[in-house]
């Protein structure tokens, strides 16, 4: 059993808990199996702007947008559409320092069965931290309401993106099928 | 019929302009505080050289991401206009964002395009909508139903007019000339966000 399946809170329920609190009304995706059940969830309420985005820059570039015009929004995306990202970080979101907050669903690892996610994966955490974005990878149950909350306060605080990596032990993954 | 004739610069009768003229043009018709994304290169060089509003924002990298920048300004403030401003070049890198753009349907939404067939800042190069690719008809496509050619200078002006009553987002493209833009934007990213976002009331 994954820390997740042994919780009566999903973890997803903690995510839109949490951003529902502070405020993010705008999440913009690219789909993601695992995060099939928080991106139901977000649309399923009507706080919630919700639409996906045809790749991960332009939500990226929509969120940014969106913030500048006075709303808080979230990108989701899963390991394998973070390749597609860094120029936007480098480019535009933190040299305008701009306080994305972009949730990956962690491909890549723990079982992976492509090894073009297991590729992404490997470059994810050099990209942010050589772009000095601060990025937490979440495991544990436990703790995601509180870093998620925090992290969404410091990145408007000081104005700078965050990257909330969750993990398959936090998530239970995608397994292979076939 | 190739290619060539098939594409944008065959396919209609529109007139060679000059951005810089349309693009003052444009500004010239916001009465409303609207707000400007131009997109990185001549389209932010020939916005900051109509002067500076405070609604304006000049995007100095990300190439492609203008559009997905003005959408997400008029998801946070349906009740002000935005106008993209975007090269060829530029949309060709983001075609995917026309068909965000049509499925959000904002009211409050303009896209003006310059067209000139070329990547004009990096020497020259030919686009595919020099030849083949005609992006009004893309843009349609997309489902941004309300896309058009602009004929010439007068025909801008009418196009603009009417896509800033907010009826359905809007693309208007216009062919424009090789020449250079007039000037080039200060290079502060910080300064140009906190400026706009003052001038979108969101800062003080």
């Amino acid at each position: 059993m994954t820390d997740a399946q042994t919780r009566a809170t999903a973890w997803h329920e903690i995510v839109l808990a949490t951003l529902k609190s502070n405020d993010v009304k705008l999440v913009v995706y690219v789909p993601d199996r695992v995060f099939t059940p928080l991106i139901k969830a977000i649309h399923a309420d009507p706080f919630f702007i919700a639409f996906a985005a045809t790749r991960e820059e332009e939500a990226l570039g929509i969120v940014t947008g969106a913030w500048m015009g006075g709303m808080r929004g979230a990108v989701l995306m899963q390991t394998s559409g973070f390749g597609t990202i860094p120029n936007a970080l480098a480019s535009l979101v933190a040299p305008c320092q701009i306080p994305a907050l972009i949730f990956v669903s962690e491909r890549g690892t723990l079982g992976e069965f492509n090894l073009g996610q297991a590729m992404v994966c490997r470059t994810m955490r050099p990209v942010l931290d050589s772009l000095a974005v601060e990025n937490h990878t979440i495991t544990h149950h436990d703790e995601l309401g509180f870093i998620i909350d925090r992290s969404i306060k410091q990145a408007v605080a000081t104005q700078a993106p965050v990257t909330f990596i969750l993990s398959p032990l936090l998530t239970g993954g995608k397994v292979f099928e076939g | 019929m190739t290619a060539k004739q098939t594409g944008a610069v065959g396919a209609h009768n529109a007139k060679v302009m000059n951005r810089f003229d349309l693009t003052k043009k444009l500004v010239g018709q916001l009465k409303r505080d609207e707000a400007v994304v131009a997109g990185i290169g001549n389209a932010n060089f020939d916005l900051w050289a109509t002067g500076n509003r405070p609604q304006n924002f000049y995007m100095l990298g990300s190439m492609g991401l203008a559009i997905p920048i003005a959408l997400g300004v008029a998801i946070a403030q349906p009740q002000r206009h935005v106008v993209a401003l975007e090269g060829d070049g530029s949309l060709l890198m983001q075609l995917g964002c026309l068909a965000t753009v049509a499925m959000r349907a904002p009211k409050n939404l303009t896209i003006a395009l310059w067209d000139n067939g070329i990547y004009q800042i990096t020497g020259a190069q030919p686009t595919a909508s020099a030849s083949a690719a005609d992006l009004v008809a893309i843009s349609r496509g997309a489902g941004i139903a309300n896309s058009a050619w602009a004929a010439d200078e007068d025909d801008f002006d009418h196009l603009v007019a009417s896509a800033l009553k907010g009826g359905g987002p809007s693309l208007i493209a216009a062919r424009i000339d090789h020449k250079p833009a007039v000037a080039t934007t200060d290079r502060d990213p910080v300064q140009i966000r906190e400026r706009f976002m003052r001038g979108l009331g969101v800062r003080r």
